[in-house]
């Protein structure tokens, strides 16, 4: 073997060969670091089912509850409410809920809820996650004629109706989300499972 | 003295560093006004850093002690209320100084040719100052807090495909919690400064490479002595470090006026929401980031669409990245360039402030079309130019600088 020659493609084999080796190592040291932003057991572990008492919500108003840290509302609709909902089908994006990412099957009819006149709604826009705020008078100044009552979110003004289905024509992209509940009585609600009847 | 400096010259480069970067660094010697603001970023950055070390000692990285421990440094440690509002003046005098900085790379054509790096590493570090104010934003944990978090984290849930996986990692939980907080408290307080610092020295290093650029936009290095220092040229220490101190004076007047006189600015430095605690179950009536972010969060909710609403916003910032090759004229200075340029930097100016009153009002049908009608024109400005700056008529550019 000579000394004095060097074999450069070999050289440069033995670099390449190298670098490849350390940056795959780089990337194995990477994911325990990345993987460490990934929710906590402890944050997964949290959120358990919530109980709520609807014994007392009169017609047209709203209660808030907290799951998983999320607002969760349940608004008592009145008759008038509920016969209003199917006018605003041709201003909306997904009035049929066809998109079965944003309700549990029992919720996904004409008025998005187990009980016609019951409506529970995770309180987060579905655009940025603004809580919107509970607007059910009619035609009010702000939001105009059309206006039949529902959600309006201050911060990007998507707009929602009575049963938390989008309008068309702002950022929104989908219907407010229904979690998952179910009646332990006539006027309690568990939040957060589906009593095995999904 | 001189033995010391010996001493040390043997074995660091002192001396070296000292002539290369001030005393034999030569600047042209037309700077006028608009070359205040790349030092006084610097002095901020000082102040930032200082104060926010002194900060760290009291504040509590903690869900349920933060807003408290804001309270703490504001009523009970002694000058912790000084020291809190020095912080929160200095990073709404950052990004003044810093936009005026990049106004002032656009007039003269700064990020030309050769000095393409320069501006891609100021670039970066804007992009580095915006993540650290936002992140420090948090930080008091109050409802704009909260809320502000939540809204600018759901952008990345535009992302198709991975947006969803994508928010929960940032936030480290379902929501906008106690781990978000402290991830957030780490990279404001060590991971960021750390990127900005060597950011910064990599603009001031691509900067002495190549040198100085001046209103003329000319070359200074295209006419030297027999020396080879450009005759145009002056040593940067000490005329310009003592230029650089009047600027100093001056801004530090305005400086200590609103630190003192009006520490929360009127609700926009310091939001009056951010006085009530954070609550994850209501969003305060009336949402908007503070002042120096609110252009892009104008053309943000100027698109009635989700993905296209982040992407708009996404592209406001980055098309300020590809300047240096979107204008293709070869005439650097505005004083040299055509009616055309003038006007179209004019427009991009109004809209960019047009778009940060906008954002910060209630949204109604007129304002939102308002917001349409000058996104659209923040736009213009950077198609215009790519269009219309290869053939435009420019005036002759003199020789020397004048």
């Amino acid at each position: 073997m000579s000394t004095d020659v060097v074999d450069k493609g070999k050289r440069r084999f033995l670099t390449a060969a190298t670098t490849v080796v350390g940056a795959v190592g780089a990337g194995f040291v990477a994911v325990p670091f990345l993987a460490s932003w990934m929710p906590s057991e402890r944050a997964k572990n949290a959120g358990a089912p919530v109980e709520a008492d609807i014994s007392k919500l009169e017609d047209g108003r709203m209660m808030i509850v907290e799951w998983q840290s999320k607002p969760v509302w349940i608004v008592r609709r009145s008759q008038q409410m509920l016969d209003r909902l199917p006018k605003l089908n041709d201003n909306l994006r997904d009035p049929a809920s066809e998109n079965v990412d944003q309700q549990p099957e029992y919720a996904q009819n004409a008025h998005r809820s187990r009980k016609p006149e019951t409506l529970v709604l995770i309180g987060i826009c579905t655009h940025l996650g603004c809580s919107p705020t509970y607007r059910p008078d009619i035609a009010p100044a702000d939001l105009g004629n059309d206006w039949l009552g529902g959600f309006f979110c201050p911060c990007h003004s998507s707009k929602f109706d009575m049963a938390g289905r989008v309008y068309q024509g702002v950022p929104a992209p989908t219907n407010l989300a229904v979690p998952p509940h179910y009646y332990l009585t006539e006027t309690t609600i568990l939040v957060g499972e589906d009593g095995g009847t999904a | 003295m001189s033995k010391i400096i010996g001493w040390v010259d043997d074995r660091f480069p002192l001396m070296k560093m000292w002539n290369e970067h001030l005393a034999e660094y030569y600047a042209p010697k037309n700077f006028n006004f608009w070359y205040f603001f790349g030092s006084l970023a610097l002095l901020v950055l000082v102040i930032q850093i200082v104060s926010g070390i002194f900060l760290v000692m009291h504040y509590k990285p903690d869900a349920e002690l933060a807003f408290a421990s804001v309270e703490y440094i504001m009523r009970d440690v002694p000058y912790g209320w000084l020291i809190r509002y020095i912080h929160s003046t200095g990073a709404t005098a950052f990004f003044i100084v810093v936009y005026l900085h990049m106004l002032r790379g656009l007039m003269y054509g700064s990020y030309k040719k050769p000095r393409e790096l320069i501006w891609l590493f100021g670039m970066f570090i804007y992009l580095a100052l915006m993540a650290e104010a936002f992140m420090g934003y948090l930080l008091p944990w109050g409802q704009m807090s909260y809320w502000g978090a939540q809204v600018i984290i759901s952008l990345f849930g535009a992302i198709p495909v991975i947006g969803d996986d994508l928010t929960l990692w940032i936030r480290g939980d379902f929501v906008i919690s106690d781990a978000t907080l402290n991830r957030f408290f780490s990279l404001h307080v060590i991971a960021l400064p750390l990127v900005l610092l060597f950011l910064v020295v990599a603009h001031i290093l691509a900067l002495h490479e190549v040198g100085s650029n001046n209103p003329d936009g000319v070359d200074i290095k295209a006419n030297k002595d027999e020396k080879g220092i450009p005759l145009d040229g002056i040593p940067f220490h000490p005329y310009y470090t003592v230029k650089d101190i009047v600027g100093v004076v001056v801004f530090l007047f305005f400086f200590a006026t609103v630190l003192f006189f009006f520490p929360d600015g009127g609700g926009y430095l310091l939001e009056h929401a951010n006085f009530v605690a954070s609550d994850p179950l209501k969003t305060p009536e009336h949402i908007a980031p503070v002042w120096y972010f609110t252009p892009f969060y104008a053309i943000l909710r100027a698109v009635p669409d989700k993905l296209l609403g982040v992407g708009a916003m996404g592209a406001a910032i980055v098309l300020l990245f590809f300047m240096p090759w979107l204008d293709r004229c070869k005439v650097r200075s505005i004083r040299y360039r055509s009616k055309i340029y003038k006007i179209n930097l004019a427009m991009f100016i109004v809209s960019f402030v047009v778009l940060g009153w906008l954002a910060m009002q209630h949204v109604t049908p007129t304002i939102t079309l308002l917001s349409q009608v000058f996104s659209l024109l923040y736009f213009a400005f950077f198609i215009v130019l790519f269009f219309t700056s290869k053939n435009e008529e420019t005036k002759p550019v003199p020789d020397r600088v004048t």
